[in-house]
C-alpha cells in the first residue's frame, strides 16, 4: 500500500512493454507451475488415482492362485449379503466405533477443559496425555498385552486382590473386543486433546469474563459458552474420529493372535479385507470390500458436509 | 475475601487430582514397560508381582540384539523416515505452491483431482499399490516403502493453506527483480511455511516411524523389515519372555519419545495444525 504512489509513476513508462513482458511472463508461469506439480500429479496417479479405478476394476473379478483374474460381474457382491464373516466384521466394527468415539471425545474434551484453566503444571500434564499418540502401535499392543496377560499380567493381579478372578482380557471372544476398546480410548485421548485445546484456545476471554460477571456458575459457563463455540472443532473430531475408527486395523491384529479363539468377534472389516488380499489371496473378494468401505466413508462425508450447515454454531 | 480463595483452592486441587489420576493411567503403562524390560523372567512372572527389580537387567537389551537384527530393523526404519519425510516436504511444498500463489490453466480441477484423494480410505489403493511393487520387482525393498509415500494429497493440500495465507507484496517485489517462480518459492516462500513445513515434517516422520500395514505387505524379509513389523512378529514367536518383548518395545519408541522430549512444542501444535486443518 505504501508503495503505491511509485507505481503510478512507472506505469506510463513501461506501458508499451507491458502486453509482450505479459505474455512471456505468463508462459513462463505456467512452465513452472506445470514442472512444480508434476512430480506429486504423477505420482498421485500413478500410486492413488489410478489405484481407485483398479480397486473398482478388481470388484467385479476373481482371482487364480497365479495372479490371473477373470471377469465374474457382481459375484463378489453377490457373495457379501450370505457372507457371515463380513456381517460379524461390520458388528466388530459397529461395536468398536460406539465405545471409542463417544467415550473418547468425552474423555479429551474434559481433559482439554481442564487443562484449560488457570493452573500450574500445563505442560507438563499435556506432554504425558500426548505421550500415547507418538507410540508405535506395536507397541503399545505389546505392552497392553503384558497388562492384561491373564496367568501373570499386573491387571488380573490387581483384581486377585480383591478376590476377583479376572478373565482372559485378549482371547475370551466376549472379552476381547472391549479390552482392544480400552486401549483405543487410552491411545487416542492424547491427539484429540490437543485440537480441542487449541479450539478453547480460540475461544474469546471477553466470553468467560462476561460470564462471570452474570455470576454464572462453571456448569453454566461449559454449557453455554464452552460447548456451543467448541461444537464446530467438536463435530470435525466426531467425524474424523468415526472415520478413523471405521478402518481400525493396527490395534485389533496386533493384539489379538491369528489363531486367537477372540478372533471372530474382534476381526474388523479392514482386517478382514486384508485377510482376503494378502493372506487368502482372494483379491477380488478384497477389493469390493474395499469398494464398500469407500463407499460408506463418501457416505459419512456427504452426510457430514449436509450436517455441518445444519446444527453446527459458528460464531 | 477468605472463604473465596479457600473455594478457589478446592476447585484447582479437584482439577488437579482428575488430571493426576488421568496422568497417571497415560503413563504406567510406560513405566511398566520400563520396569518389566530390567526384570529376570522369574520376576517378571512373580506372584505377586515384583515391582522394581532386584538387580536391573540390562541384557535384556543385548537379548532383543541376538533375537533380532534389531539394528538392522532401526537402520531400514530410519532411512524409510528420513527419505519419505524429506521427500514429502520438498514434492508437497512445490505443488502447494504452485496451487496456491500461480494462476495457470486447469488450476482448479487439477487440486480437486488431487483432494478428491484425500476421502478415500487408504484400503483401496493397496491393492493395486502392491501389484506395482510386484510388477517393478521391489517386494523386500525399502524403496518398496518409501516411494508411494513421497506424494501427498493432504501435505499439498496443508501446505497450500500456509502459502496462500503469505502476504503478496513479497512476490511481487521479487518478481520486479526478475526471479521466477521456482526462485520465489525457494528464495522467499519456503523459509517464511516453515511452521507448515514442520508440522507436515512431523506428522510424516511419525507415520513413518510408526505405520505397519503398508510394509508388512511388501516387506517380509529380515533384510528389509521396519521396527513396526519386526515388534509385531516378535510377539507370535516369543510369546512369553515379556522382560525381552519390553526391551525390543522400548528401544522401538525411544527415538520418538527422544524427538518428541526435543521438540515437543512443535510437535503438539503440529498435531493441532495437522488435525484441525
Amino acid at each position: 500500500m505504501k508503495e503505491m504512489p511509485l507505481q503510478v509513476e512507472v506505469k506510463p513508462k513501461s506501458k508499451l512493454k507491458i502486453p509482450s513482458l505479459s505474455k512471456t511472463r505468463k508462459r513462463s508461469d505456467y512452465f513452472w507451475a506445470y514442472c512444480m506439480i508434476a512430480p506429486t500429479m504423477i505420482g498421485l496417479t500413478i500410486f492413488y488415482l489410478w489405484p481407485i479405478i483398479q480397486t473398482i476394476y478388481f470388484s467385479f473379478t476373481e482371482w487364480g492362485a497365479f495372479g490371473q483374474y477373470e471377469w465374474t460381474g457382481l459375484d463378489n457382491y453377490r457373495r457379501m449379503l450370505e457372507d457371515s464373516n463380513l456381517l460379524q466384521s461390520f458388528k466388530n466394527t459397529g461395536i468398536y466405533i460406539v465405545f471409542t468415539v463417544p467415550i473418547g471425545i468425552f474423555l479429551s474434551i474434559l481433559i482439554a477443559v481442564l487443562l484449560n484453566q488457570k493452573i500450574k503444571g500445563k505442560s507438563v500434564y499435556r506432554t504425558l496425555y500426548f505421550l500415547p499418540v507418538i507410540t508405535m502401535p506395536a507397541a503399545i499392543a505389546m505392552v497392553w498385552r503384558w497388562l492384561y496377560n491373564s496367568d501373570y499380567g499386573l491387571l488380573n493381579y490387581l483384581l486377585s486382590i480383591f478376590g476377583i478372578k479376572g478373565p482372559q482380557w485378549v482371547s475370551d471372544p466376549k472379552i476381547a473386543l472391549y479390552s482392544i476398546i480400552v486401549v483405543a480410548i487410552w491411545s487416542g485421548l492424547g491427539y484429540n486433546m490437543v485440537i480441542f485445546l487449541s479450539g478453547l484456545q480460540g475461544i474469546p476471554r471477553s466470553y468467560y469474563e462476561a460470564a462471570e460477571i452474570d455470576g454464572a456458575g462453571p456448569v453454566k459457563v461449559f454449557f453455554k459458552i464452552t460447548l456451543p463455540l467448541l461444537s464446530p472443532v467438536i463435530f470435525f473430531v466426531t467425524i474424523m474420529s468415526f472415520i478413523g475408527a471405521f478402518q481400525v486395523f493396527d490395534l485389533i491384529f496386533m493384539m489379538i493372535g491369528k489363531s486367537s479363539t477372540a478372533l471372530e468377534n474382534t476381526q474388523s472389516i479392514v482386517y478382514l479385507f486384508y485377510q482376503h488380499a494378502f493372506v487368502l489371496n482372494d483379491k477380488g473378494y478384497a477389493a469390493a470390500i474395499a469398494v464398500l468401505l469407500l463407499i460408506i466413508i463418501l457416505i459419512i462425508t456427504a452426510i457430514q458436509m449436509v450436517l455441518q450447515k445444519k446444527w453446527v454454531h459458528y460464531d | 475475601m477468605e472463604k473465596a480463595r479457600h473455594h478457589i483452592t478446592s476447585k484447582t486441587i479437584l482439577i488437579h487430582l482428575i488430571l493426576i489420576v488421568g496422568a497417571l493411567a497415560m503413563v504406567f503403562p510406560f513405566i511398566w514397560m520400563l520396569l518389566t524390560s530390567l526384570k529376570t523372567y522369574a520376576e517378571s512372572i512373580h506372584v505377586p508381582p515384583v515391582i522394581v527389580p532386584k538387580h536391573f537387567q540390562w541384557v535384556n537389551y543385548k537379548d532383543v540384539f541376538d533375537l533380532l537384527p534389531f539394528f538392522k530393523f532401526m537402520f531400514n526404519t530410519l532411512i524409510i523416515t528420513v527419505i519419505r519425510t524429506i521427500g514429502q516436504l520438498l514434492l508437497c511444498s512445490l505443488a502447494a505452491y504452485a496451487f496456491a500463489r500461480i494462476e495457470f490453466p486447469g488450476r482448479n480441477i487439477l487440486f480437486l483431482i488431487a483432494l478428491s484423494v484425500l476421502m478415500v480410505p487408504g484400503q483401496v489403493f493397496l491393492l493395486p499399490q502392491y501389484m506395482i511393487m510386484v510388477k517393478l520387482g521391489w517386494l523386500n525393498t525399502l524403496q518398496a516403502v518409501v516411494v508411494p509415500g513421497l506424494f501427498s494429497a493432504f501435505g499439498t493440500f496443508l501446505l497450500r493453506q500456509f502459502f496462500m495465507g503469505l502476504p503478496k507484496e513479497l512476490e511481487e517485489a521479487a518478481r520486479l527483480d526478475g526471479c521466477n517462480h521456482f526462485q520465489i518459492y525457494w528464495k522467499i516462500m519456503l523459509p517464511l511455511a516453515k511452521p507448515g513445513l514442520v508440522a507436515l515434517g512431523i506428522f510424516t516422520t511419525l507415520w513413518s516411524w510408526n505405520e505397519l500395514m503398508w510394509p508388512m505387505i511388501v516387506n517380509s524379509s529380515p533384510e528389509s523389515m521396519t521396527l513396526s513389523v519386526g515388534l509385531s512378529s516378535l510377539q507370535g514367536q516369543y510369546l512369553t519372555n515379556y522382560p525381552v518383548l519390553m526391551a525390543g518395545s522400548f528401544l522401538a519408541i525411544l527415538p520418538m519419545l527422544i524427538l518428541f522430549m526435543i521438540l515437543q512444542k512443535q510437535f503438539i501444535e503440529g498435531i493441532a495444525v495437522t488435525g484441525s486443518k
